[in-house]
């Protein structure tokens, strides 16, 4: 059976159709869940896309993290669950504290609306299980508080933990240390800003997210088997 | 009783802010001299009521370290005024 990946949509969320096709498209299913539901049964992985969550209000993410899905999704997380934050998910995971550190404005204080070319710097994580260590790929970037930033202890732990997933070849937004993803502990909770379900295929540009995806439906076909 | 607090949201020392840097660097242009550390943040005003103004107070404090402010990256500062 295939496994089936949950995508949320908050108001204002706007990236779930983008998600639901390229999951679809490399043979997962998905299902949106809204958030004011509070329940993720069924389901083998889950992703908070992109958009504008609760229309960003105060902070992105900061209204976000007190919709009623997000009890389930800190339920799931926490019992090893896969779930991945794109962009404004990034955004929420952060404000729930599902991933440590922050991200704030752009260095050059500009929304930024073009490819990244990324290294993968660790396998380690749900979404990064069926790549190299070295691999470059490119995949889009679209965001305005894209630039993560930490206290240098949680980076120093990042970096000893291989919890930096994804690197910027060509910092773009002054990311500290170019990072771009990053998962928790466990490399069951993944945050990135770059959106993989914007490059599935080469008629978008790029089929580097392929890899992503592919390795997320991994993580939930496990999850199905389990 | 009623009361006004105000709080003040900014980035705590050694967060980028390219919000201020990019303020302080159009100052000069507009015949501003010796402009220094500006820093760009945001104020919210609430009314509340509370007992006291120390129970107002961290009332305000409460709700700035929960909501208002992202403690990983700002700090909040609180002002509380009676009504």
């Amino acid at each position: 059976m295939a496994p089936t990946v949950g995508v949320v949509v908050f108001p204002g969320t706007n990236c779930e159709h983008d998600v639901v096709a390229g999951i679809e498209r490399l043979g997962g299913s998905a299902r949106l869940v809204f958030h004011a539901e509070s329940s993720l049964d069924g389901l083998d992985a889950v992703i908070l896309p992109g958009g504008f969550a609760h229309g960003d209000y105060l902070r992105p993410g900061a209204i976000a993290r007190f919709s009623p899905i997000m009890a389930a999704v800190s339920d799931f997380a926490r019992s090893g669950g896969a779930v991945v934050g794109i962009c404004n998910g990034f955004q929420v995971l952060c404000e729930a504290q599902l991933l440590p550190g922050a991200l704030q404005k752009n260095r050059g204080l500009t929304f930024l609306c073009e490819r990244a070319r990324l290294r993968v710097c660790s396998t380690r994580s749900v979404l990064t299980s069926r790549a190299s260590v070295g691999d470059e790929l490119e995949v889009p970037i679209n965001h305005f508080l894209g630039s993560y930033t930490c206290d240098l202890d949680t980076l120093r732990m990042l970096n000893d933990e291989e919890r930096v997933l994804l690197r910027y070849l060509d910092n773009p937004n002054g990311s500290i240390d170019d990072i771009a993803g990053i998962s928790n502990a466990e490399g069951n909770v993944v945050g990135l800003m770059p959106h993989p379900e914007r490059a599935v295929t080469e008629l978008l540009g790029s089929s580097d997210g392929v890899v992503l995806l592919a390795s997320l439906l991994d993580a939930a076909s496990l999850a199905v088997s389990r | 009783m009623r009361y006004v607090a105000r709080v003040e949201v900014r980035l705590r020392p050694g967060i980028a802010d390219p919000e201020g840097a990019t303020i302080e660097r159009a100052l000069p242009a507009l015949g501003f001299d010796g402009i220094a550390a500006v820093s760009a943040g945001r104020a919210f005003r609430v009314e509340l009521d509370a007992d006291s103004k120390g129970a107002a107070e961290s009332t305000a404090a409460a709700l700035a370290d929960r909501l208002l402010a992202n403690p990983v990256i700002e700090e909040s500062i609180i002002e509380v005024v009676e009504a």
